[in-house]
């Protein structure tokens, strides 16, 4: 099987009419997903909404009730899916590391259990930043720091597919920076990354595709400009204006379909359908350099994701 | 199965019983209570120093009921739980390793540093008492070491299936003292109970049997039949069939109370 994983062109992870409920409660309702080789994906939700349980079911740690997920051409849960096993990375949300063993025993430790090289261990400590703390016991590390050493742990082994949940807790701006890095790395070597994060804004420029869950079911899918476009939410505009030319200015504005300005201290803002774009840039010209200043903002992937989940 | 994950586990569950100092700390507690029981055992009776092996095994018997069980149910109540708590079972689950594997490797790695510790806390007494001792009075205090590895692999199996039903490591820590309380105070006290309450109109046999639910009543008929001068010294041997003090029989009971348990928790054990 080893040879194998992802051997075809097909799907790293594909999962077809997925469902899983515990009792009444119907935790996963029929996801149907793909995800290409060498995509980093993102996984947004509420508390509660099905993703950590999505997670764990495409890890084979939770069984399914309905349908059947793929791994690099192993089924999960089949015969088959215990070596593919040695093809994955998971970075699971807050785990605690073993206080006693240093970072790189830790290493050592999960290396063994992955049946990949000892000597990647070193390696692995130096690609998170850890190469000097790698004899120090983890009880002495900082949250960061451990956040990372469970980042080295879920790349040991050269995982074709990596699973982290809330990767970036505790990580300082230049750890998650840093860490991103390594993610756009590891994407151009092949690597297929899902990744969950409450931390909408951090996702924003940063996974190719993402799905929004929502009472167990996948609302959408796409880039994030895929699913801006689907929102439909407006375009706002941010105009700086000589206080003597904003009336005229919005008078304008007025005559474009949709558009509806409202007054700014210094100026104006318009909000606009993305379809009318360019007429809210043709109103603006004969205005010329009266217009001191133009921001145009886009909704962020928060205003899509409750545009998407409410 | 794969041997390699197996040992991988229990390598490390051992390796951090010794790197904690758990291993030497109750090995010591062993030998320091042993010596104790030895020579100060038949200070009531008006003599100090070691008397007899008969003596020596009878008083610890006593203590390595109290003790092992104890000691095995704080050792493993958190084997599993404590990795759900931390979030390291779902991560150890994620990689190439069964949950047999997981849980089989984790027994076996505690029940190593018990074993040590147990063997390591009473082999010193034995050393230090073999001057003492014939040959035939080693023999018989060499079955009871094992008899009491027996005994604290027994309670290790109970502790790992509390640890897998349990919740929480609060729950699981409540479960093994009143599984502790159950087995080394109660449960005699009931069978005893239900004897005289029922004036014995329902045979004392029925009793002695019912005396095999208990893993530390089995340790206790082990080492009573043993020895003809430990036999007398308690009660309990006035009830049990001659037919229960074979010790391969009574080995076998043991073994079952190692192997049950462990297979519960296998059933039970989900992520």
């Amino acid at each position: 099987m080893a040879s194998t994983f992802l051997a075809s062109d097909g799907a790293a992870v594909s999962l077809r009419g997925v469902g899983k409920h515990f009792g009444a409660l119907q935790a996963v309702d029929g996801v149907d997903l793909e995800i290409p080789r060498g995509e980093i994906f993102g996984l947004i939700g509420h508390n509660g909404a099905g993703k950590s349980t999505l997670f764990k079911m495409m890890l084979g740690l939770v069984s399914l009730t309905q349908g059947e997920i793929w791994i690099g051409g192993a089924q999960v849960g089949g015969r088959d899916f215990r070596a593919a096993r040695r093809h994955l990375g998971y970075l699971p949300e807050n785990v605690v590391l073993y206080d006693n063993l240093s970072g790189l025993e830790t290493l050592r430790f999960f290396a063994r259990l992955k049946h990949a090289s000892l000597a990647q261990c070193q390696p692995a400590l130096d690609r998170v930043g850890l190469a000097h703390a790698g004899t120090r016991p983890v009880r002495e590390y900082s949250k960061g720091m451990r956040q990372r050493l469970g980042f080295a742990q879920a790349l040991l082994g050269a995982p074709q597919v990596l699973f982290l949940d809330e990767p970036t807790n505790g990580l300082d701006p230049q750890a998650i920076r840093d860490f991103y890095a390594t993610l756009r790395g590891l994407q151009a070597e092949g690597v297929t990354v899902i990744i969950t994060s409450h931390i909408l804004a951090e996702l924003q420029e940063r996974v190719d595709r993402l799905a929004i869950m929502s009472a167990g079911k996948i609302q959408a899918v796409g880039s994030v400009q895929a699913l801006r476009e689907r929102t439909q939410m407006p375009l706002v505009f941010e105009l700086q204006l000589a206080a003597e030319d904003a009336p005229a200015v919005a008078q304008a504005l007025n005559l474009v379909t949709g558009a509806m300005p409202e007054a700014l201290p210094n100026g104006l803002c318009l909000r606009c359908p993305r379809a009318q774009k360019m007429a809210v840039l043709a109103a603006l010209a004969p205005f010329g350099s009266r217009v001191l200043d133009v921001k145009m903002l886009e909704p962020s992937l928060e205003d899509v994701f409750f545009g998407f989940s409410d | 199965m794969e041997l390699t994950q197996i040992l991988t586990i229990a390598g490390k569950e051992f390796r951090d019983r010794i790197r904690n100092r758990w291993v030497l700390a109750v090995a010591l507690v062993f030998t320091v209570f042993s010596l104790v029981i030895a020579y100060f055992g038949g200070a009531q009776q008006g003599s100090v120093g070691f008397r007899s092996i008969e003596f020596t095994i009878a008083s610890l018997v006593s203590l390595v009921i109290y003790l092992i069980p104890l000691i095995a149910l704080l050792l493993g109540f958190d084997a599993i739980v404590g990795e759900r708590e931390r979030g390291s079972l779902d991560l150890l689950l994620s990689l190439p390793i069964t949950r047999f594997e997981l849980l089989l490797g984790k027994y076996l790695g505690l029940a190593a540093a018990l074993t040590l510790s147990t063997l390591a806390g009473f082999g010193l007494v034995a050393v230090l008492l073999s001057r003492q001792m014939s040959w035939d009075g080693l023999f018989h205090y060499f079955g009871f070491m094992l008899s009491s590895v027996l005994l604290g692999l027994a309670f290790l199996s109970l502790a790992v299936l509390l640890s897998v039903l349990a919740r929480d490591r609060t729950r699981a820590s409540g479960l093994a003292i009143a599984t502790w309380f159950f087995f080394v105070l109660v449960f005699d006290l009931l069978l005893l109970g239900a004897l005289v309450g029922t004036g014995g109109r329902f045979g004392g046999e029925v009793f002695a049997w019912l005396l095999l639910l208990n893993p530390a009543d089995v340790f206790r008929i082990l080492n009573v039949f043993s020895l003809e001068d430990v036999r007398t010294l308690y009660g309990l041997a006035s009830i049990v069939p001659p037919s229960m003090g074979s010790p391969t029989a009574m080995g076998a009971v043991m073994l079952a109370w190692i192997v049950v348990p462990l297979g519960l928790a296998n059933w039970r054990f989900k992520p």
